[in-house]
């Protein structure tokens, strides 16, 4: 065990599965001679050379495409979009045909596109939002929405092994700031596993992803108010551990789905669907939802405070939900 | 009984021989509020499709019958309580009640908020509007272990555990919003061991008008599972909901305490499938589809049914030369409409004129009642309207035709024809009627045998304005052809009091009407 960063422990993941595994390459912008963005494949180019950590133009379509068809033809491309926001440019290539290959081929497209995603450091609208729930609405890709270092780390272990394309929403605010000891050994997580962050049997949290962190800040604020908080991760969207949701649901009674995606369409619309269809005589509240709300993304430090759920607004919605 | 303050919602008097009406929906879910005279629910019964409106300014605490189910004219179906009450509580079962005597409900004098009573329909009466909510909680109060929460939500999971230990969730003290039973209170309470020595008060309070109208199931939240037998099932809102453990809560919908008189209809069906009197059909066949009878095709079957075994029917046409009533109706109709909004169709020159012609025709105009002969100094002049969606036909009635001109006629037909289809049209506005138009010409048919509305002597058919080769003769008295706007008319007459020869010299002197009359005979 070490102490990792997020980053780190991403990092660490590809460069394991990239030293284990032939066929693991990277693509993407400015991965190979700078690095990376943020880094996350510094020293990679040095160590596995350039063709397996491929400097491409800046056409999010031509990663994608390259990847898919380096997938099809065998290897196990792990493609980076420099920002989660640019996957928009390559949605055809993602949706229509690595999506639907094994549905219409038979062939698999074991792709992982890694998307730094989210905000918190005033990106703006084109740097910060979480468009995973677009992806988790099409049937043929996964969604992962890792959390902590040791997550980070077997999720992308499990991500490049699986044999679908997979998205690997990877939280820009959590990759200096959230460290965690992470084994040094080799070790997968399998996807539709949610993980309790925080245990407690009042009101239930149902979140992902940086809001992780958000959610257990605020359970500490209600801890001191007598009120006792289960932040469950759940670490995967697609597919998502409806099991564990519906069996804490029904334990705890009172539920808060909280993403930092917009709210209208959110992943969380989904959750609290199936609550509410499959665990309604469970339920002692309504099931609430905490999101961003339907704007872009603002630039503005005061108003991305606003915009992304917080400790207090997250604190005062569990508030309510243990005083109904 | 929590209806101390309560405002009952029952099942209108849609006409004196309405004895049923079916839920079609409720504008209003329970916890929303309402305004005094603001539409609650919208009924079918076989006269009429009408909106209800609440008897009272408040919150709607209970719905006692669902969407589709057909129930007896004078049944509660919904309870509107003061503002700030929330969905009732089944009635708390541990106190003795004081007196449960139905004949005396009302006990207004406990309350400021006037009780009417239960007897009258509703919509006759007015409680205060804007009654305080105290009231409520002191009804609450009046039993003594529903203090403080008898008037808030129970949610799904505290329903289930209530129904499943068989507690009655307004005996449970409440800690959350506005007192509500939390699911850790009622843990707590069964923890407690209180709920282990359940009420033994089997039945619920009869209902206050038992003779009137079978008990209301419980209200839909709850399933209530106090050891009583005397429990409806649970509502078709929860059909997931697990039944309750013991077996004997399974049980009759009918409750045990009062009994219904013998000629009482059946209790109102959990499942919104609108009672039909016939036996039930058997389950359809591959390729065959069901759809449930509306009370108004249910209506209309028995109403066609009965008027071919009631009365002779026998149908004669004449062939009307329409010039006139067209160059007419083509001068009037646009100042008609730029002067007074109405479109004066074809339908209310024929109308006009056939209530001039009905003065001269009395037993046309009238009815066989018994053994007497009823003839009116009067028109009550039904029209035959379709209804938008094509299933269903409802006959709304101009009163009194004999006193309006043809602006008059275009007008009051033009508006109930509108408010037939807007489902707006009062009982009264379909009854009554002494002579019916029907216009089955619509759609170019030019002929056809319309069924008499009862206890009516005949019907009139106009059909479609037809361009015809027509032998006119010119000035010098040749005959020549000539194209003409012909218009079928059949008059369709029961032959037990109309004969052939008076139901000719009917339509004779119709046609010359419609041939001769200019502007100003309308």
């Amino acid at each position: 065990m070490s102490e990792r960063t997020y980053l780190q422990a991403i990092s660490d993941a590809l460069r394991e599965e990239m030293r284990r595994d032939q066929r693991v390459f990277v693509l993407g912008e400015d991965v190979g001679v700078y690095g990376g963005a943020f880094k996350v494949t510094l020293g990679f180019q040095e160590e596995f050379g350039p063709w397996r950590v491929m400097d491409t133009p800046l056409s999010e379509t031509a990663i994608v495409g390259g990847a898919t068809g380096a997938a099809l033809m065998g290897l196990r491309p792990v493609a980076e979009m420099q920002f989660a926001d640019f996957i928009s440019c390559a949605w055809d290539h993602l949706v229509t045909v690595a999506a639907k290959q094994h549905f219409r081929g038979g062939t698999a497209v074991p792709i992982v596109v890694r998307l730094p995603s989210g905000g918190g450091f005033s990106g703006g609208p084109f740097h910060s939002q979480n468009p995973e729930s677009s992806f988790a609405h099409i049937p043929g890709l996964k969604v992962v929405c890792p959390s902590t270092p040791p997550d980070a780390k077997g999720l992308l272990a499990s991500a490049i092994a699986d044999p679908n394309p997979v998205l690997y929403f990877e939280h820009k605010h959590l990759y200096r700031r959230i460290k965690a000891e992470v084994p040094d050994e080799r070790y997968t997580i399998p996807f539709g596993e949610a993980r309790v962050h925080r245990e407690g049997d009042d009101v239930l949290v149902v979140t992902w992803g940086a809001m992780v962190h958000t959610a257990a800040e605020a359970a500490e604020e209600l801890a001191k108010e007598g009120v006792e908080v289960e932040v469950l991760d759940l670490r995967t969207l697609i597919p998502w551990d409806k099991e564990r949701v519906l069996e804490d649901v029904r334990r705890c009674s009172k539920v808060l789905v909280l993403h930092e995606d917009t709210r209208t369409g959110g992943f969380g619309a989904e959750i609290a669907a199936t609550i509410a269809e499959e665990a309604f005589e469970h339920l002692d509240a309504p099931v609430k939802r905490i999101a961003a709300p339907d704007t872009p993304v603002p630039f503005s430090p005061p108003l991305e405070k606003a915009f992304i759920p917080q400790v207090e607004g997250v604190a005062a919605g569990l508030r309510e939900l243990a005083e109904y | 009984m929590s209806t101390g303050t309560q405002t009952e919602v029952v099942m209108p008097q849609m006409g004196v021989s309405v004895s049923e009406g079916t839920i079609t929906k409720w504008l209003k879910q329970v916890g929303e509020t309402i305004g005094r005279d603001e539409p609650l629910l919208e009924i079918s019964t076989d006269k009429v499709d009408t909106e209800v409106p609440s008897p009272a300014e408040g919150v709607v605490t209970q719905i006692l019958a669902q969407e589709g189910e057909t129930v007896e004219v004078g049944t509660v179906i919904a309870l509107i309580g003061p503002e700030g009450a929330q969905p009732a509580q089944p009635a708390p079962q541990d106190a003795p009640t004081p007196e449960p005597t139905p004949a005396e409900q009302p006990r207004a004098e406990q309350t400021p908020a006037e009780q009417p009573p239960a007897e009258q329909p509703p919509v006759a009466q007015a409680p205060p509007a804007q009654a305080p909510p105290e009231p409520a909680h002191a009804a609450a109060q009046a039993a003594p272990s529903a203090a403080g929460n008898g008037k808030t939500f129970v949610s799904p999971v505290v329903a289930r555990i209530a129904s499943e230990h068989g507690i009655d969730p307004a005996s449970v003290p409440g800690t959350g919003t506005g007192g509500r039973v939390t699911k850790k209170d009622i843990l707590a309470f069964i923890d407690s061991g209180a709920a282990t020595a359940p009420a033994p008060a089997a039945a619920p309070e009869p209902m206050p008008a038992p003779a009137a109208a079978p008990p209301p199931p419980p209200p839909a939240p709850e399933p209530e599972a106090a050891p009583a037998t005397a429990v409806a099932p649970p509502p078709a809102a929860e059909p997931a909901a697990p039944r309750p453990p013991a077996a004997e809560t399974v049980a009759p919908p009918q409750p045990a305490a009062p009994p219904p008189p013998p000629d009482a209809a059946p209790p109102p069906a959990p499942a919104p499938a609108p009672a039909v009197p016939a036996e039930r059909a058997a389950e359809p066949v591959a390729g065959e589809m069901f759809e449930p009878m509306t009370a108004m095709r249910r209506g209309i079957a028995e109403h066609m049914r009965r008027s071919l075994d009631t009365s002779a029917h026998v149908t004669s046409a004449i062939e009307i030369d329409m010039s006139r009533v067209v160059e007419l109706r083509k001068k009037l109709k646009p100042e008609y409409e730029r002067t007074h909004g109405v479109n004066v169709t074809y339908l209310s020159f024929i109308a006009r004129a056939a209530v001039e012609t009905l003065k001269d025709y009395p037993w046309i105009n009238g009815e066989i009642r018994a053994d007497q002969i009823v003839t009116r100094s009067y028109v009550n002049l039904g029209f035959a309207v379709e209804l938008a969606d094509g299933k269903g036909l409802i006959v709304p009635v101009l009163r009194n035709a004999e006193t309006l001109n043809l602006l008059g006629i275009a007008k009051g037909v033009t508006d109930i024809a509108q408010r037939a289809r807007d489902k707006k049209l009062l009982p009264d506005e379909v009854q009554g009627g002494t002579f019916t138009i029907t216009n089955p010409g619509g759609y170019g048919t030019i002929h056809g045998t319309p069924v008499i509305s009862q206890p009516q002597a005949a019907i009139l058919g106009t059909y479609a304005v037809v361009k015809r080769p027509w032998v006119v003769q010119d000035e010098m008295g040749q005959d020549v052809i000539a194209i003409r706007p012909i218009m079928n008319l059949t008059l369709t007459y029961d032959h037990r009091l109309v004969d052939g020869a008076l139901a000719g010299r009917f339509l004779r002197d119709l046609r010359k009407r419609l041939q001769t009359w200019d502007e100003s005979a309308y």
